[in-house]
């Protein structure tokens, strides 16, 4: 199949393959992050994660409205106001939900799996009501759009490299959080032991409402991102969840390396596997590989180690 | 003893049995002289038609997925329904519709259509949108003999007797489009490009066998599951191959993705190198895509909202009268608004609501009223339609370059496109 092509141009093919893989990689751990925290670290499968994402989507619509009206002069930076307020509105409706029902669910994963998927049901209904049942389109500032050329064939797209930036600052404000903090020390702690966690003195209540508002406002600052590269509209969340659990089980449920590891994986194994195939062939395959992985290996890529 | 009982016990069961049965039989008759007394001669089958009113169905999703797409085509049913009705309705009776909810979910389609036929005895229903749920409609309603209009383009390869295809079938949107590029733009390689279900598949064989017929080249073709997101890989390949026209059949959310990614990617449509030809985005889609990542797009399809004609002209206006001045009317909403105005002539031709003799009088009747222009229903029970090039603008509109010169023959078992 390459032998119509110059060695040049095939070598231009690769860099970009590469790096189209690697714009997947980030979209998927950007994705994955948020459920991560919650499925991994609380045992909630939230199934209402991509409607959360869409939260901060139309958030991020919302925000661009007004500032196309009320403030034009500063629509380049409105993004960054926009994602910021993502977060906290998908934050805060986390952690409402949290308290008026996921906290009574706990220690009940199937249950938690039908109410979260209720409370999706719930909020795809409300996006419909309230925006309309069509797609919203939202409009990115100029600097966002279009792609930087490298070469006469290599052309790096901007708003790849902005989701590749922000997931990199995201991972690593998580990764400092959970693991340099004090409250992430008491996340931890009450993951791994809760009752002993509690007679130190650790408000576990109130922790938990935190980790879960943290995943939901981190699906917002997603959502909000993926606005560059998708489409936002009441059931755009559903086209979200399916990888988002791919990765998350894949990885390992209580790792957040092994959610990386595993979006790194699967990205990169899909993308390449997209070139040589068609794209559902390519799916079809991704997804076979990792249920014979997870057969072989059912608590996924990294498991943490405690004795039960 | 038991005996007895037994036989007491059928006894009863027999009265019962009669009581009922002449129960019913009297409710039939008072049902029968009703509509004797009052509508017998236009309606000899038992439809919900009186004196004053004749009850139809709209069945749409207003929910779920497909709420996104069919939400324009239950407006234009309803404004169609109420300007018949302000012009004096359907043989001197006002329509009254049903709207059922197929919820984005093919059984509940098959049910919905069901109650319609069996419990309302609507005269015709308005509905369906993908072509899974017009196929799983179409058992009920050729077993009850109830008559569809079906507003979307479609695959083509089917022909009901009770369906009346309002939008066009493959063939008259892909071989104008493909036609006009060949000529006008010069193109000699394609790349076919689709979400992976029958419709994009269907069209894009018969895209591949016309394009080979020219003795020109389709250099790659490739399918996407519905909602994938990310297109960066297929972009590549379109990079690697440089075709003339990337023919596009994305739909739904995934379109959004593509367009988007495929501008960022530096694919810029407006200097068509290459030329993107779509049959699967109206102006509803370019809502969700953004004007600014569509425009200089081209795409094949029968009608635009910027079509420039008297009878264009009153349809947009009575529709933004309707629904509000930021609407946008596509395709298939144009196609549904022909719907209930093909079904009132066929009605007033046969001059009665019996689904058998509206159906006989549907071919040949024609529109010249319609949005698009000229319409004329062809025995195969589609609609001999022009197709039109629009060319994408940044507001969301398309401008229209071209224009077949004759009405595209439909023709839904094309010969060697197969």
């Amino acid at each position: 199949m390459f032998s119509d092509y110059t060695s040049a141009e095939l070598l231009s093919i690769f860099a970009m393959q590469g790096f189209a893989g690697l714009i997947l990689f980030s979209v998927f751990v950007l994705m994955a992050l948020g459920l991560a925290i919650i499925f991994g670290q609380m045992g909630v499968i939230n199934m209402a994660h991509g409607e959360f994402m869409i939260l901060g989507a139309y958030v991020t619509y919302l925000i661009s409205n007004l500032f196309a009206t009320y403030l034009p002069s500063l629509f380049g930076i409105y993004f960054f106001i926009a994602m910021i307020i993502s977060f906290v509105a998908a934050g805060a409706l986390g952690a409402l939900v949290e308290w008026s029902f996921i906290r009574f669910l706990y220690q009940r994963p199937l249950d938690t799996l039908l109410a979260t998927w209720g409370l999706s049901l719930i909020l795809q209904q409300v996006y419909r009501s309230v925006f309309g049942a069509r797609e919203v389109g939202v409009t990115l500032p100029d600097w966002l759009m279009g792609s930087i050329p490298l070469t006469e064939t290599i052309e790096l797209p901007i708003n790849g490299m902005f989701v590749m930036g922000l997931t990199l600052t995201i991972a690593v404000a998580v990764y400092l959080l959970m693991y340099k903090s004090r409250w992430g020390c008491q996340v931890r702690a009450v993951v791994q032991n809760r009752p002993m966690a509690a007679a130190v003195g650790i408000n576990t209540a109130r922790i938990d409402r935190i980790t879960f508002a943290l995943g939901c406002g981190i699906a917002g600052v997603a959502g909000s991102a993926f606005t560059m590269i998708g489409s936002t509209g009441p059931t755009a969340g559903q086209l979200y969840i399916v990888d988002t659990f791919l990765v998350v089980v894949f990885g390992g449920a209580a790792s957040l390396l092994g959610t990386i590891a595993s979006a790194f994986t699967i990205s990169q194994a899909q993308s390449t596997m997209e070139f040589f195939l068609s794209g559902s062939m390519a799916k079809v395959l991704t997804l076979l590989t990792v249920v014979i992985i997870l057969m072989i290996r059912p608590q996924g890529l990294f498991a943490m180690k405690v004795r039960k | 003893m038991t005996m007895q009982l037994k036989v007491n016990q059928r006894r009863l069961a027999f009265v019962h049995k009669l009581s009922r049965r002449w129960l019913a039989k009297a409710g039939l008759a008072v049902c029968a002289g009703w509509i004797l007394g009052a509508s017998a001669e236009v309606n000899t089958t038992g439809l919900a038609v009186t004196d004053k009113e004749v009850t139809v169905g709209i069945l749409h999703s207003v929910t779920g997925t497909m709420a996104i797409s069919e939400t324009g085509s239950v407006q234009a049913e309803k404004l169609a329904i109420k300007q018949i009705n302000a012009a004096g309705g359907v043989l001197g009776r006002q329509i009254k519709f049903i709207q059922e909810d197929g919820a984005s979910d093919w059984p509940t389609f098959a049910e919905k259509s069901k109650k319609l036929l069996v419990n309302d005895k609507v005269a015709a229903v308005f509905g369906c949108w993908t072509s899974a749920s017009r196929k799983a409609v179409l058992p009920i309603f050729e077993q009850y003999n109830g008559m569809l209009y079906y507003p979307t383009f479609y695959e083509g390869l089917e022909q009901s007797p009770n369906v009346i295809y309002t939008g066009q079938e493959a063939t008259q949107q892909i071989l104008a489009g493909i036609d006009w590029v060949v000529k006008e733009k010069g193109a000699k390689t394609f790349y076919l490009l689709g979400s992976d279900y029958i419709w994009p598949r269907t069209s894009n064989k018969i895209a591949r066998k016309h394009i080979e017929k020219l003795g020109l080249k389709v250099v790659g073709e490739e399918y996407y599951p519905l909602g994938h997101t990310q297109f960066n890989s297929v972009i590549n390949k379109i990079k690697l191959t440089k075709p003339d026209v990337i023919y596009a059949i994305v739909v739904g959310g995934s379109n959004v993705a593509f367009y988007k990614q495929l501008k960022a990617a530096g694919i810029s449509l407006p200097k068509e190198k290459p030329l993107l030809l779509t049959i699967s985005v109206t102006e509803d889609e370019i809502l969700g895509i953004g004007g600014e990542n569509m425009e200089g797009a081209y795409a094949a399809m029968k009608y635009f909202q910027s079509l420039d004609n008297p009878n264009n002209k009153a349809f947009v206006e009575a529709f933004k009268a309707e629904y509000g001045n930021n609407i946008v009317i596509g395709d298939v909403t144009q196609a549904a608004y022909l719907g209930p105005w093909l079904w009132k002539a066929a009605v007033e031709k046969a001059g009665s609501f019996d689904i058998d003799k509206v159906r006989a009088a549907s071919p040949d009747i024609e529109l010249t009223t319609a949005p698009e222009g000229y319409v004329k229903i062809h025995p195969n029970h589609h609609l001999w339609s022009k197709t039109r090039i629009g060319h994408a603008l940044k507001d969301g509109q398309y401008k229209v370059v071209h224009e077949t010169a004759e009405l595209m023959e439909p023709d839904p078992f094309p010969k060697g496109y197969q």
